[in-house]
C-alpha cells in the first residue's frame, strides 16, 4: 500500500512527539541524577531535593509522561485517520 | 463469555474484582478475630499458604483452555487497567517486594538506582515498544525479531537471549517462594520449592497466559495491600501521619539528627574501634596464615591448661575448653573466619547519611560512584525495556490505543509500591535508631529475638563493649528483615506478619509465572512450531508448550533448590543482558527501515557477547568459573562495575547494527511493508499479520 502526505506527516509528528519526551526522561533521569549532590542542599517537603526526586519526583514525572503521550497519540490517530476501528 | 461485547467483559470483570478485594479483606479479618482467640501463629502461616494457593489454583482451573491464542496472549481481550495490574505482579518479584526497602536501608541514596531504573524504564516500553508489538500481534518477542529480521537466524539469536535471562530470573523467584515459604510455616526450605513450584504450575500449566494474567491481578491486589498496611501503620506510629510517602521527610530529618549524634557519641566510637582492631588482628594473620594460625591454637591449648593449673573457677575452664574445641580444624578454614572478621572494618565506619549521594573518601572515587549510580541506571532502564516477560504483556490488550494506556496503568501499579519502599526504609532506620540503639540488651524489642532465632543473618546484635547498651555498629540487619519485620515494629499482630508474607509469595509466584511461560513458550512456539514443525496441529501444539512448561519448571525447582551461590548477581546480570540483546535490534527495527538482517544478528550477539566478556573478566565468581588470571583492575574500563556491562553492550549493539546494515543490501520490499504496518494502528488496504 503506498503511504499518502498525510501518514509521513503522522509519523513524524510521532517522532518529534517521541523525542521531546524521550528528552524529558532524559532530564529528570541523569541531569538530575548527575547533580544529586547540589540539588541535596535544596529542601522540598521536609526533603534534601536530590534524594526527593529519585525517590519519588522522577517516578511521577514518568507516569505522567507515558499518559501523555498516550493521550497525544491516541487522539493524533483519529486526526489522521489511522484509529482502530472501534 | 464470547458472546460479550470488551465493555460488558470489561464491566464484569470490574465487578469480580472488586467482589474478590472484599473478600480477600474480610478473610483477613475473620483470621485477625482467630488470632485474638488464640489460634497459633503456624497455623496464622499455614492458613495463609494454603488459602492463596488455593485461589490461585481456582482461577487457574477456570481459565482453562484450549485455544491457541487464549493460551499465548489470553486471547487479547485483557482491557488497559487489568493489563496494568497484571504487569505490576509481573514485574514485582520477591526481590522488589521483600529485598528493595532493606536495599534502601542500607545504601541509602545509591539504592535510589533501582527505584528509578525499575520504573523509567517504562517510558522507553512506552515510547518505543509497546504499541509497536501490540500492532505486529503476534505470539512472543522472537516472533517479532523472525519477522522483521527474515529467517531464523535471528528468531535464534532471540530464543537464546529469552532463555539466558529468563531462566536464571525464574531460578531465584522459585528460591525466593523456598524461602518464604520455610520461614512462615517452618517447612524445610527444599520443601518450600516444591510447594511453591505447585503454587506456580497450578496458574499457568491448564490456561497458559490466560490463566497467568487473571492470577497475577489476583496477586497483584494481594501484594499491594500486604505493602501498605504495616507502612502506613508504621507512619501512623513515627510521625502522626497516614500517608507514609509524605510524611517521612520529617522522619528523614530526624534520622539525619540521630546520624550526626551517633557518630560522635564516645560508646559508638568505642565499639568501631573494637571492630577496627579485630579486622586489622586478622588481616595481619592472614599475611602469614600458618605461624598465625599455629600460634593461636598454642595460645588456646595454653589458656586451658593454665586455668587448670590456677584451679580457676569450673566456667572460665570449660569456657576455654569450648574456645579450644571450636577452633578452625586446619589453616584454610583459619583463613575463611579470618577474611570474615578482616570485613568488620566495613562496620567501623560511622554510620553514612541516609540522603547522601555518591559517598567516597576523595572526588575521584566519588565521581566514579556517581557514574557507576548513572550507569546502573541504565542498564536496569533499557533492560526492563527488554526482557521479554514483560514485553508479552502488551500482546495481550485489545488494541493498540489500549497498549499505549496499558503502560500507563502497568507504571502507575508498579509506582504505588516502588514510591512507598524508601519510605519505609527511612521509617524504619527511624524507629531502629530511636528505639533500638540505646535500649538495654535485657529488654531487646521482641521482633529482634524472634527473627535472630529463626535466621541469625536477618538480625543479630552482639554487645561488643559489654556496657548492657545496644550500640548502632552492634547492630548487623540482613537486607530482608525490613519488609519481614515492619508488622511487629509497628505492633501489628501477627495475622498482618502473615499478610506480608502471603504479599512476597505472591510477588514470587506472579513472576515466576510469567518468565516460565516466556521460556517454555519460546521453546515450544518458536523452535518447535515455527522452526521444526510448521504444520502441526493445535492440539499437539499445546500438548507441546505445556509438556515444555513442565520441564523448563522441574529445571529450574531443582537448581533452586542447589541454593546456588550467586543468584543475586546472576538476577541483575540478566537485565543487562536483555539489555545488550533485546533493546537495540527490537528499536531499530520499527523506528529505522534500512535496519537489515545481518547487522540486527551481528549486533545482538556483539552486545551479548561484550556484555559477557565484561561480566567474566571482572567479577569474582564468574572469574573463577571462567579462570579469569590477572587483576580486575586491569580488565576493568572507567571503573564500572561489572552488574553495570550493559552500558558497554546496548551502544555496541546499536553501532553494529548501523555499521552492518549499512553495508548490507536493504530489508526486502515485504519487510518494508511490515514497518509500515507496524507504524500506523490502521492503515486501509494494510498486510495482516496477527497470528492465529
Amino acid at each position: 500500500m503506498q503511504l499518502t502526505e498525510r501518514h509521513r506527516e503522522y509519523w513524524a509528528r510521532n517522532v518529534r512527539l517521541t523525542i521531546i519526551l524521550l528528552a524529558i526522561w532524559f532530564v529528570v533521569t541523569y541531569v538530575v541524577g548527575f547533580y544529586a549532590r547540589e540539588l541535596n542542599d535544596i529542601t522540598v517537603f521536609g526533603f534534601p531535593l536530590g534524594f526527593y526526586m529519585g525517590a519519588q519526583g522522577s517516578l511521577i514525572i514518568y507516569v505522567v509522561i507515558i499518559f501523555y503521550y498516550a493521550t497525544r497519540m491516541n487522539r493524533m490517530d483519529k486526526d489522521y485517520d489511522v484509529a482502530e476501528e472501534e | 463469555m464470547a458472546t460479550q461485547t470488551q465493555a460488558q467483559f470489561t464491566q464484569s470483570l470490574k465487578k469480580y474484582y472488586s467482589v474478590y478485594t472484599g473478600g480477600f479483606i474480610a478473610f483477613v479479618i475473620i483470621l485477625a478475630i482467630a488470632e485474638q482467640m488464640g489460634l497459633p501463629n503456624r497455623w496464622i502461616g499455614y492458613t495463609f499458604l494454603i488459602a492463596t494457593i488455593g485461589l490461585y489454583a481456582m482461577i487457574g482451573i477456570m481459565s482453562r483452555t484450549a485455544d491457541v491464542a487464549e493460551y499465548y496472549v489470553a486471547g487479547r481481550r485483557v482491557p488497559a487497567f487489568f493489563n496494568g495490574m497484571a504487569t505490576g505482579a509481573d514485574w514485582m518479584s520477591a526481590a522488589s517486594f521483600i529485598g528493595m526497602a532493606g536495599g534502601l536501608y542500607i545504601q541509602g541514596y545509591d539504592g535510589l538506582a533501582f527505584i528509578m531504573g525499575w520504573t523509567g524504564g517504562y517510558v522507553l516500553v512506552a515510547l518505543f515498544l509497546a504499541p509497536y508489538l501490540r500492532k505486529f500481534g503476534q505470539f512472543t518477542i522472537p516472533d517479532f525479531l523472525g519477522e522483521r529480521y527474515g529467517g531464523h537466524t535471528a528468531r535464534m539469536v532471540g530464543v537464546f537471549a529469552a532463555i539466558l535471562c529468563s531462566f536464571t530470573y525464574v531460578v531465584a523467584q522459585i528460591y525466593g517462594v523456598g524461602i518464604i515459604t520455610s520461614r512462615f510455616t517452618g517447612l524445610e526450605f527444599g520443601v518450600g520449592v516444591f510447594v511453591g513450584l505447585g503454587g506456580i504450575l497450578v496458574c499457568s500449566f491448564l490456561g497458559g497466559m490466560r490463566a497467568v494474567t487473571w492470577t497475577q491481578v489476583a496477586q497483584y491486589i494481594i501484594l499491594i495491600v500486604a505493602y501498605m498496611i504495616p507502612v502506613v501503620w508504621l507512619s501512623v506510629k513515627a510521625t502522626n501521619f497516614p500517608v507514609p510517602q509524605l510524611a517521612y521527610g520529617y522522619a528523614l530529618q530526624k534520622v539525619t539528627e540521630r546520624e550526626k549524634q551517633i557518630t560522635a557519641d564516645p560508646k559508638e566510637i568505642e565499639v568501631r574501634n573494637i571492630l577496627k582492631e579485630k579486622a586489622t588482628a586478622a588481616e595481619a594473620k592472614l599475611k602469614d596464615p600458618a605461624a598465625a594460625y599455629a600460634a593461636d591454637k598454642a595460645a588456646a591449648e595454653k589458656k586451658v591448661v593454665d586455668l587448670k593449673v590456677a584451679k580457676a573457677p569450673a566456667e572460665q575452664v570449660v569456657a576455654a575448653e569450648k574456645t579450644l574445641a571450636a577452633f578452625p580444624k586446619d589453616v584454610e578454614e583459619a583463613k575463611k573466619a579470618w577474611a570474615k572478621e578482616k570485613g568488620l572494618a566495613a562496620r567501623a565506619n560511622p554510620p553514612r547519611p541516609h540522603a547522601q549521594a555518591f559517598p567516597g573518601k576523595d572526588e575521584k572515587a566519588q565521581n566514579t560512584s556517581r557514574l557507576n549510580f548513572l550507569a546502573l541506571t541504565f542498564c536496569l532502564m533499557v533492560g526492563t525495556a527488554a526482557l521479554p516477560h514483560i514485553l508479552m504483556r502488551y500482546y495481550t490488550t485489545p488494541s493498540v490505543k489500549e497498549a499505549r494506556q496499558s503502560v500507563g496503568w502497568s507504571l502507575f501499579f508498579i509506582f504505588l509500591l516502588y514510591f512507598t519502599a524508601p519510605a519505609l526504609a527511612v521509617l524504619v532506620k527511624y524507629d531502629v535508631y530511636h528505639h533500638l540503639v540505646g535500649s538495654s540488651f535485657a529488654e531487646l524489642p521482641r521482633w529482634v529475638a524472634s527473627w535472630g532465632a529463626v535466621d541469625a543473618a536477618l538480625v543479630s546484635v552482639k554487645d561488643l563493649n559489654a556496657d548492657g547498651i545496644v550500640q548502632l555498629a552492634e547492630i548487623v540487619l540482613g537486607q530482608d528483615i525490613i519488609v519481614l519485620a515492619t508488622p511487629e515494629i509497628a505492633g501489628l499482630p501477627y495475622v498482618i506478619s502473615g499478610l506480608v508474607a502471603a504479599g512476597g509469595l505472591a510477588a514470587a509466584l506472579s513472576t515466576a509465572d510469567g518468565l516460565l511461560l516466556t521460556i517454555a513458550n519460546a521453546l515450544s512456539h518458536d523452535v518447535y512450531y515455527k522452526m521444526l514443525d510448521p504444520h502441526a496441529s493445535t492440539k499437539r501444539r499445546l500438548t507441546i508448550a505445556k509438556v515444555l512448561l513442565l520441564l523448563v519448571a522441574a529445571a529450574a525447582a531443582t537448581v533452586a533448590s542447589q541454593k546456588p551461590a550467586d543468584i543475586l548477581f546472576l538476577v541483575s546480570a540478566a537485565f543487562s543482558f536483555a539489555a545488550a540483546a533485546f533493546f537495540p535490534a527490537l528499536v531499530l527495527g520499527i523506528f529505522w527501515r534500512r535496519a537489515s538482517s545481518w547487522g540486527a544478528v551481528l549486533g545482538m550477539a556483539a552486545g551479548l557477547g561484550i556484555t559477557f566478556y565484561y561480566m567474566a573478566t571482572t567479577q569474582p565468581w564468574l572469574r573463577s568459573v571462567f579462570g579469569v588470571t590477572g587483576s580486575i583492575a586491569d580488565h576493568t574500563w572507567f571503573g564500572i562495575s561489572p552488574i553495570s556491562a550493559g552500558v558497554f553492550g546496548v551502544p555496541l549493539g546499536f553501532a553494529v547494527i548501523i555499521v552492518v546494515s549499512l553495508l548490507t543490501p536493504a530489508p526486502a520490499q515485504k519487510v518494508q511493508e511490515l514497518i509500515e504496518h507496524v507504524r500506523y494502528p490502521h492503515l486501509k488496504g494494510d498486510i495482516d499479520t496477527r497470528a492465529t
